[in-house]
């Protein structure tokens, strides 16, 4: 291990702030991957001002983008949208193989799984900055859930390698690496185990900018981990721990709802120069499959995604709970009711400014979530919109989310906020706003 | 083992597939735990021939062979076997019937562990805490009213 860190020093640059640069220069020559699969041969250059999607985050100051719009109560622009989102209403329901108006035409596309989209962003990270590693437990020989398959013979074994079994040792191994201004991709196997990281993540990697005055900084950090139920999980296996770590102000907490936003948010979590912790709902790494663009492409974070407009009630949701609500509000839409479904995408720092012009203009919201109920991050989400929307709401907050015990293994399908309790938070909300 | 003297305990190593080797290390190490008051480090070696674990495939990061190879030469019960068989003290008709019974037994254990009923829903929520919080009595009760309400089964 120490020979890896040695060999890799020597190609880490001098200051920590050249990663822009980097950046710059690698999408000037971008090329799509044609390596990971036999279905596509073509190679095209895709400059970077068609890449990256929408504002991206670390291109402009988050904290401008934000107080942009997010406390504005200028209610002549209440329904006008940012200059990167076509104006709606547009085409409802999500369909995953359809194109997604949020993702302008990116070129050809690959249908690939989760686990696969994945690994594909991996391979772009690693083939577009020279100084990116991927490490974790049993990484090298592809992972338990594949996603860094075919990396280590492809870059190699100071690039691609086995930490032991320390997630303190891979969160503080990715501090370091990244102070030094390279960009660590750690992988914890399963994100209930990413609580032994807790004090490195929490008490070095949030704050080590802060601490050092800007003096230092690891954004090259971005720790990724399986979390959400799974079916089989019980309690060490089906964990949603998001909740512990946006109570944490530094990092930024990323959740891909599938395959086609998950390569374009990881792009931008692992480009980002602050840490990013990339949570992958691992039910999804099989059993959801997307048209994927082939391009090296960049989803903004800090930015919610508007999956389906509606006027009666605005449904918040992300990761895996997103399918659930979508089978729920289609079922709601038979009976009328009209669901504007977000998912919110980034959860911190999120996206208040886009549910708040949503939630002004239906009225009504209802967070759904995996997590248990009792600090789960739809409480943040209530109480920043009861602050924010008060007198434009017509019936309370609704969370719908699991129950306050260790995720359970046998009663798991009555433990979950499943498609039946969110469709009857939808009705209970509409009744409530006669 | 070289951990040992890092914590200032006493250590030995054992080849933890040599079922006299460890009863003699063990009895030595209990004689100074107890002589001295002091903890013994004991590391047993051995190799693991299994999957790490039911949805594990360990072919994929490890040859074979080599388990094989594993199997055939360090398996304690094999040399085991192989010992007392040198010394013509191995009945064979006795390990086989004490096999068989053995296996049976298991089997029956099994049996009666899967005929028992799956925990009921209140086991979802009780042990939580000591005694079961105003919150939780109602989340169990809106779960319970939900349950009625769209009448679905519930064990």
């Amino acid at each position: 291990m120490k020979t890896t860190l040695q060999r890799s020093s020597r190609r880490l640059l001098p200051r920590a702030m050249q990663r822009h640069d980097i950046m710059t220069s690698c999408c000037k020559s971008l090329t799509t991957s044609s390596f990971h699969n036999d279905h596509h041969q073509q190679q095209q250059q895709y400059p970077l001002s068609t890449v990256v999607v929408g504002r991206s985050f670390h291109s402009s100051s988050f904290a401008a983008a934000y107080q942009e719009a997010a406390y504005n109560n200028d209610d002549d622009n209440e329904l006008q949208t940012s200059s990167s989102y076509p104006p709606f209403p547009y085409e409802s329901s999500y369909n995953p193989t359809k194109p997604d108006p949020d993702y302008p035409s990116l070129g050809p596309t690959t249908k690939l799984n989760l686990f696969q989209s994945i690994n594909t962003a991996l391979q772009l990270a690693l083939s577009t900055d020279p100084t990116t590693i991927v490490f974790g437990e049993d990484v090298a020989f592809g992972g338990v859930f594949r996603t860094s398959q075919n990396l280590r013979s492809e870059f190699g074994a100071h690039r691609v390698f086995n930490t032991p079994l320390s997630e303190n040792g891979i969160a503080g191994m990715a501090i370091g690496y990244a102070s030094m201004g390279g960009t660590a991709i750690g992988e914890i196997q399963f994100a209930d185990y990413i609580f032994p990281a807790m004090d490195q993540i929490v008490n070095e990697m949030a704050k080590f900018r802060y601490r050092s005055g800007n003096q230092w900084s690891c954004g090259g950090v971005t720790l990724r981990a399986p979390c959400g139920a799974v079916g089989h999980g019980g309690l060490y296996h089906s964990q949603s721990p998001e909740a512990y770590l946006c109570h944490t102000p530094g990092l930024v907490v990323v959740m891909p709802r599938g395959p086609r936003c998950a390569k374009g948010l990881l792009l931008s979590s692992v480009r980002c120069k602050d840490p990013v912790i990339f949570l992958e709902p691992k039910i999804l790494y099989r059993s959801a499959v997307e048209e994927v663009p082939d391009a090296d492409y960049e989803i903004p974070l800090g930015k919610a995604e508007i999956m389906q407009h509606g006027t009666d009630v605005t449904i918040v949701g992300w990761g895996a709970q997103l399918r659930r609500l979508q089978v729920a509000t289609d079922l709601a839409s038979k009976e009328g009711i009209s669901c504007e479904l977000i998912d919110l995408r980034t959860l911190l720092p999120w996206d208040s400014d886009t549910i708040i012009r949503s939630v002004k203009k239906t009225g009504k919201l209802i967070v759904s979530h995996e997590a248990p109920i009792t600090c789960g991050f739809g409480a943040e989400i209530a109480a920043t919109l009861q602050q924010e929307c008060f007198f434009h709401l017509e019936a309370p907050i609704q969370r719908v989310a699991g129950y306050d015990t260790p995720f359970p293994l046998v009663s798991e399908k009555y433990y979950l906020p499943d498609e039946t309790k969110n469709l009857d938070a939808i009705r209970k909300v509409m009744e409530l706003a006669k | 083992i070289s951990r040992a003297p890092g914590y200032g305990m006493a250590g030995i190593r054992v080849d933890g597939n040599d079922v006299f080797a460890v009863h003699a290390a063990v009895a030595e190490a209990r004689k100074l735990a107890l002589e001295t008051s002091a903890p013994v480090m004991i590391e047993a070696m051995t190799y693991r021939q299994g999957h790490h674990s039911t949805s594990d495939d360990s072919s994929r990061y490890r040859d074979v062979d080599e388990v094989q190879a594993a199997q055939d030469v360090t398996d304690p019960l094999i040399r085991m076997d192989k010992f007392l068989s040198h010394y013509g003290w191995m009945d064979n008709n006795a390990v086989t019937s004490i096999g068989d019974e053995e296996r049976a037994a298991v089997l029956r254990a099994m049996e009666a562990a899967e005929a028992r009923p799956t925990p009921t829903l209140e086991s979802m929520f009780t042990d939580v805490y000591h005694e079961k919080p105003p919150h939780l009595i109602r989340q169990e009760k809106e779960l319970r009213q939900h349950l009625v309400k769209h009448n679905i089964h519930h064990h």
